[in-house]
């Protein structure tokens, strides 16, 4: 397959060159190092470059210490492109085979030439692995849970959307309506709020928990009856990165069935979602947290973890006016994982500089760009730029 | 054990809430929204206005005001006070009848409802029958008479509403009594007035609407003698010797009658057209006083030339050789006339019109017949109010150099005091001089004495003068030229055009130490003003901020930026501008701050924030708060109202086209144009029933107006180490941004000479992304830190500089407190996240507790958008108290609202109105007035007691709270012999009421 191999044309710093084997086969190929661009378009990319546009694929690489590394989303295809010196290697596997026993947290023990050698010399070495691939945990990142199942009446359901600032929109909507209650004094009609639409692709379609009319009776644990349309949408959107809502389903045959005191069996649909959501993650642990907190109050998440969750939320940038005209961090805790992975950005870097004499001369308009190029979102709509 | 101390703390912090909190609407400032009727009391001196939702309002002497709601949400029609006696009747639009007294309780008079009366005619009879058009307050002081659509006249007895149905006037007794030629068979139709003979209260005239009247005798129960009139009548009047009735009629003329002798039918004088050869319009109310020597005064309402003049609202007075015709902006509600003389029956002295914006009172007794200004009832909203600021405890000096300026600008008023004097005024002197602010849409800036109950203007700032502005000075000189007839005079303030809504002031900060002012408007102007007792003539030089920094991909859809005058303008002796910087774009001012002691002033909009020097003139710093992504926040003011509005317009439009084109081919097609309205009504459903739903989606960074600069805050603390305190600047934006600049300001004595500048020191970025209202730092002790001056002038105490110091950001989602130098989170309190509910406004107040003179505490007042008012604790941010206040769909109530800092606030009941509220114990400013009958009785005239007798009838009054009631139960009780005996009597009645 050496006629496919192809000579990066670009040999600048700015270039990462991509070394590619998949089974036998090498590709070679360059990326911009300041536009990675994302994951997918990378892997289609692969998939295109290696002429195997239907296989489903674990991507992995080694880094500088030699350990296999997996490249599955964003975050750590970022990462692998930004420590590519220049050459980054990529070592394919069909997920169908996949050796995931040779991706290693623990690899900097092992000797270099053991990863590879169990990569390269060992394609098909572990035929005793269950044909049931569930993909790696580190893939997962909980997106909804079904929670308090064993508090709440059957005929209600508190879901929890984990909005993790993703990209991905919460997308739905919420409206007025009127619902029947039962009251000493016989059936009534009381106002209450609903949901509406729900946006596709949006984080709460794709959860499957949450339907158009389902009544929405709490917001994180407050009782929503009283309370106006525009409360309660306020309510929603001041909690929107850890919300909580107790719906009462439109559906009530998808309804998880209790049976005994267990957690969650599931039926339905729905009940699938919540079954991936409880039983892989241990996010929420009902049975036994919650036993005995009364009904009202959300007790199975650690409340530690929403409040280190806010706590971490403000971003506080000290500019020292006089010797460190970077703006820097102030403390781990208060900087979200992610952005100091972009300072390195050669673009960035010449931004900052640029700051750096703005500050000093007394002329103070571009603080907020290099901001906002912490928060990194402006830069992931650059394209791609691929050179062949 | 634990849990028993604790509880005995919080009932310990319970009882001390209550030691400092406390809500209370205290009173209405203003004009009161959409009059309707009103009336007067010359015996007790107070007005009565009424409105169109219901309320009713005693005014008498400065200070002494009174309010009651009819339950009924109906408009007031009718006001009238029984003759010497403290009650008053109101009849509502839905024909009911309401009793109201001024009781006396613990030395304070209160508004009192004391009965309702609907009529109630015969069984199977139409509704008009009883529907009351008319009403005599008999000066008997118990007999009300009502005349109605249908004819009759009943006769009620008061206060207790018993109708006395043999003394009713049906419209049979009347048509049988007059001769059957005038009569005829044509109805006389309704009863238009009612008047009492003034020297024989045994006599009452009925003006029936066709025009005929007929002077009743109450005792004989027959008619004495019947007035022909053949025009629609309009109004009635019976002159005071009683000889002679004044009637006005629709075809804009008016009649004189003789009603002496014994002739039953009367003769016509004289009749008039005033404004005559072409048609006119009714004269809606006619009133004809003596005058002791030389030839009456006449009063008229209305009868303009319906051509030329119909939209006028115009009053015509004419005494002897002077005929002026009062030329009002808005229409003629009512109007009476204030008398001279112990019993109110001497010179007229004051006329009192009541138009539907505001209460002119002219001064009938100097020459000119100039307005008297008004102590209350001034309408806020003569150029409506775009935003408002409230200054408490103004120092002396200042406050009298403001009086003396607006001194100079009231020349054209009056001398004469306030005519209206009833009642006492028993509220305390005010603690201290509190300045309300209102910044208007025509570029004028408004100062009001808000120290007390009533809201006195003290004096009037405008900055058009410093622009270009399309108006012709000349323009407000409406004087009529000589010998134009009518001779119009213009009164009244209440003018709501603006020139250029440009002008419009939309932020306001005053220091009270240094008397420096800065204003700002619509057009993105900051003026900086300074007090100067002198006029002074001088060049406004301009500093343009440019707040975009460069940023590109811009364009600038809104107004242009005002042109400044190159000339120098005289500016009157007052406020004086010196200093101007303009914004670049020219948005609205969305926030400012004034530090009298540095000599800086920052401003910001939506687009970004600078900082001005304003002793050196030139712009310290200037920074951009844009969104590259945030295009609508270029588009101008109001691009998204107006998108509504397009839409709704862009449909009709579209149908509109269809039918045109329709009737283009198809002239008659009827079924096609039919079509075309179904559509239309589908659409218009459509928009009705499409239902209102609501995203939930966090706000992000690319969200609009993120980068709206909502407010801003000079503080001296520790920015960027704990050893050094320094000048800081902090500004807070809608995207939930804090940006904090480290200022540095030369020595005093190099102030002029070397420049300030400003380093950007830290950047907080709120997670939740909820706009930031406000930033407050706390000193050591956890207290605000004082403004500007007020520690150089000894008013407040030094803050504590050996603690830290803390950073207070409110945004409209919660309360946070943050450490200072190093920024992390402390404490913090969650509004919306808990209720649901948003910071519209926040103030920063202390709380003095009832208990003790010395103990208080701070606290931060918010209004939230549901309209609760919530107190939270500082530095603690702990809720502490939480009052409903506004009506959460009453937005531009909300919107108003103001803070004082000793916990009080103003709000907009409607645009000409404001409510004042508090929610401190200890400070209350509230109307405490009492009123007394006067010993008169009605059939003799002694003089009204002097004010020494005050005592004497404060005694009287604080025994009678119970006495009332009990004779308005004497009263329903009295059979009809006696009650027949105390109306042949009327002095009788008048006694027992009026003891």
């Amino acid at each position: 397959m050496n006629k496919n191999h192809r000579v990066p044309s670009n040999r600048t710093l700015g270039a990462v060159e991509v070394k590619s084997k998949f089974g036998a086969e090498f590709r070679r190929f360059s990326l911009d190092r300041s536009k990675p661009g994302r994951f997918d378009e990378f892997y289609r990319l692969l998939q295109h470059m290696h002429r195997i546009p239907n296989v489903d694929l674990l991507v992995g690489y080694a880094d500088v210490h030699g350990d296999l590394l997996p490249i599955n989303n964003d975050d750590n295809y970022r990462k692998a492109i930004s420590v590519a010196d220049p050459v980054l290697r990529l070592f394919l596997q069909r997920k169908e085979e996949a050796d995931y026993s040779a991706f290693g947290l623990d690899s900097l023990t092992r000797p270099k030439k053991t990863v590879l050698a169990a990569m390269l010399l060992r394609p098909d070495a572990n035929r005793k692995k269950p044909l049931v691939i569930i993909s790696l945990p580190r893939d997962f990142r909980p997106v909804s849970s079904i929670i308090d199942v064993d508090i709440l009446p059957e005929t209600h359901r508190r879901v929890r959307l984990y909005k993790h600032g993703q990209e991905k929109p919460l997308g739905f909507y919420i409206r007025d309506g009127s619902s029947v209650r039962v009251t000493p004094q016989g059936l009534e009609k009381v106002p209450g709020i609903f949901i509406s639409r729900m946006v596709p692709g949006g984080l709460a379609e794709s959860t499957g928990l949450l339907a158009v009319n389902d009544e929405v009776l709490e917001v994180n644990g407050i009782e929503v009856q009283g309370k106006s349309l525009d409360q309660v949408t306020d309510m929603m959107i001041a909690n929107s990165h850890n919300l909580i809502v107790t719906v009462k389903p439109a559906n009530q045959r998808n309804n998880i069935v209790r049976s005994g005191g267990g957690g969650g069996a599931a039926s339905g649909s729905s009940g699938h979602s919540s079954d991936s959501g409880t039983s892989f993650y241990g996010y929420s642990s009902p049975g036994t947290a919650v036993a005995t907190t009364p009904a009202h109050i959300i007790q199975n998440f650690h409340p530690e973890e929403l409040e280190s969750d806010e706590d971490d939320e403000d971003l506080v940038i000290e500019v020292d006016g006089e010797a460190m005209p970077i703006p820097r961090t102030s403390s781990a805790s208060c900087t979200i994982p992610f952005i100091p992975r972009y300072v390195p950005h050669l673009d960035l870097r010449t931004t900052n500089g640029a700051l750096a004499s703005h500050n000093r001369s007394g002329s103070l308009g571009t603080l907020s760009t290099a901001d906002r190029g912490l928060e990194g979102r402006s830069l992931e709509e650059e394209g791609t730029v691929i050179t062949l | 054990m634990k849990r028993f101390r604790r509880h005995g703390q919080e009932s310990q912090r319970e009882r001390i809430k209550q030691e400092l909190y406390g809500f209370n609407k205290t009173v209405e400032h203003g004009f009161p929204h959409q009059p309707s009727a009103l009336g007067f009391s010359p015996s007790l001196q107070l007005l009565a206005i009424g409105t169109r939702s219901g309320a009713i309002k005693l005014y008498g002497g400065p200070g002494v005001e009174f309010m009651g709601l009819h339950d009924e949400n109906a408009a007031v029609t009718q006001v009238h006070f029984l003759p010497h006696q403290v009650e008053l009747v109101t009849l509502l639009d839905d024909n009911s009848l309401h009793m109201w007294t001024l009781r006396a309780h613990h030395g304070v008079s209160e508004l009192l409802e004391i009965g309702r009366f609907t009529l109630s005619g015969p069984p199977g009879a139409p509704p008009s029958v009883t529907h009351v058009t008319a009403v005599l307050a008999h000066s008997s002081g118990d007999l009300l008479l009502l005349g109605t659509e249908g004819g009759h006249v009943f006769v009620v007895k008061v206060p207790g509403f018993r109708e006395l149905e043999e003394r009713n006037i049906s419209l049979e007794k009347v048509t049988n009594s007059v001769p059957e030629d005038y009569g005829g068979r044509r109805s006389l139709e309704h009863v238009e007035s009612l008047q009492e003979n003034p020297v024989n209260p045994r006599q009452v005239l009925i003006g029936y609407g066709r025009g005929l009247m007929v002077i009743w005798d109450l005792d004989s129960q027959s008619a004495v003698k019947h007035i022909p009139a053949t025009q629609q009548l309009e109004s009635v009047w019976w002159t005071e010797d009683g000889g002679h009735v004044l009637s006005s009629h629709s075809d804009g003329s008016y009649c004189r009658w003789k009603v002496a002798g014994d002739d039953p039918q009367s003769e016509q004088e004289k009749s008039e057209v005033p404004y005559g050869h072409f048609p006119c319009k009714a004269i809606s109310k006619i009133i004809q006083l003596p005058t002791e020597q030389g030839p009456p005064f006449l009063f008229l309402s209305g009868g303009m030339p319906r051509a030329s003049y119909g939209d006028r609202h115009c009053i015509s007075v004419i005494h002897s050789k002077t005929h002026v015709a009062l030329d009002f902006t808005s229409r003629i509600i009512d109007f009476f006339v204030i008398r001279d003389g112990p019993d109110h029956t001497g010179e007229p002295s004051a006329l009192v019109v009541l138009v539907e914006e505001e209460l002119v009172v002219i001064d009938l007794q100097t020459e000119g017949w100039p307005v008297i200004q008004t102590p209350y009832l001034v309408p806020l909203h003569c150029s409506a109010i775009t935003c408002s600021h409230h200054v408490s405890a103004i120092p002396l000096k200042l406050w009298e150099r403001v009086l003396s300026a607006g001194a100079l600008q009231n020349t054209h008023y009056s001398k004469k005091p306030w005519p209206m004097t009833g009642g006492q005024n028993l509220a305390p002197d005010p603690p201290q001089r509190d300045l309300l602010l209102t910044g208007h849409e025509d570029g004028t800036v408004r100062f009001w004495d808000a120290s007390g109950v009533c809201l006195y203007p003290m004096y009037k700032l405008s900055t058009a003068g410093v622009f270009l502005t399309d108006s012709d000075p000349n323009d407000n000189l409406n004087q009529g030229t000589e010998g134009e007839w009518p001779p119009f005079r213009k009164v009244g303030c209440f003018d709501p055009y603006s020139d250029d809504p440009r002008l419009g002031i939309q932020k306001i900060h005053l220091c009270k130490y240094s008397g420096y002012l800065t204003v700002a408007g619509t057009a993105g102007q900051i003026l900086v003003l300074e007090l100067n007792d002198e006029a002074a003539e001088q060049t406004v030089e301009a500093t343009v901020a440019d707040l975009l920094q460069g940023q590109e991909g811009f364009r600038w859809k809104g107004h242009t930026r005002l042109e400044v005058r190159e000339e120098p303008v005289t500016f009157p002796p007052g406020f004086q501008p010196f200093a101007l910087v303009q914004c670049q774009p020219p948005a609205v001012v969305t926030a400012l701050t004034l530090h009298s002691e540095w000599k800086l002033v920052t401003f910001g909009t939506s687009h970004g924030f600078g900082l001005y020097d304003y002793q050196q003139k030139n712009n310290v710093l200037v920074r951009c708060t844009l969104n590259p992504s945030d295009q609508l926040a270029m588009e101008g003011p109001l691009s998204r109202v107006k998108s509504i509005k397009k839409s709704l317009r862009q449909s009709f439009r579209r149908i509109r086209r269809s039918r045109v084109s329709l009737r283009k081919h198809h002239v008659n097609n009827a079924a096609k144009l039919q079509q075309a309205n179904a559509r239309l009504e589908a659409e218009l459903a459509e928009m009705e029933l499409a239902p209102v739903q609501r995203k939930i989606e966090p706000r992000s960074p690319d969200d609009s107006f993120t980068g709206l600069v909502r407010t801003l805050y000079f503080a001296d603390t520790f920015l960027s180490d704990s050893s050094h305190n320094t000048p800081s600047l902090w500004a807070g934006t809608n995207g939930g941004s804090v940006f904090a600049y480290q200022l540095r300001l030369p020595p005093v004595e190099r102030r002029g000479e070397d420049p300030v500048t400003a380093h950007p020191a830290k950047e907080i970025q709120l997670m939740h992304r909820a706009p930031v209202v406000g930033i407050l730092v706390l000193d050591g002790h956890g207290s605000p830190l004082p403004e500007p001056l007020e520690v150089a002038h000894d008013l407040a105490r030094s803050p504590d500089m050996q603690g830290s110091h803390s950073l207070l950001v409110i945004s409209e989602e919660q309360f946070k407190v943050f450490t200072l130098p190093k920024v992390s989170a402390k404490t913090k309190l969650k509004l919306t996240a808990i209720d649901g509910s948003r910071v519209r406004r926040v103030g920063v107040a202390w709380f003095g507790s009832t208990r003790t003179d010395d103990y208080g505490e701070s606290g931060l007042t918010v209004l939230t958008n549901q309209g609760d008012l919530h107190v939270v604790s500082l530095p603690g941010v702990k809720l502490q108290v939480q009052y409903p206040c506004i009506r959460r769909e009453d937005v531009s109530g909300i919107a108003s609202c103001v803070f004082t800092k000793h916990g009080q606030g103003f709000y907009l009941i409607s645009p000409s109105e404001f409510e004042r509220f508090s929610l401190s114990a200890r400070c209350v400013v509230e109307p405490r007035s009492l009123v007394e009958v006067s010993s008169q009785t009605p059939s003799t005239t002694l003089p009204r007691a002097p004010p020494d007798g005050a005592s004497v009838e404060r005694r009287n009054s604080t025994r009678d709270g119970v006495a009332v009631l009990q004779e308005i139960q004497k009263s329903l009780e009295v059979d009809q012999t006696t009650f027949l005996e105390n109306g042949t009597s009327a002095l009788a009645g008048g006694k027992v009421l009026s003891n």
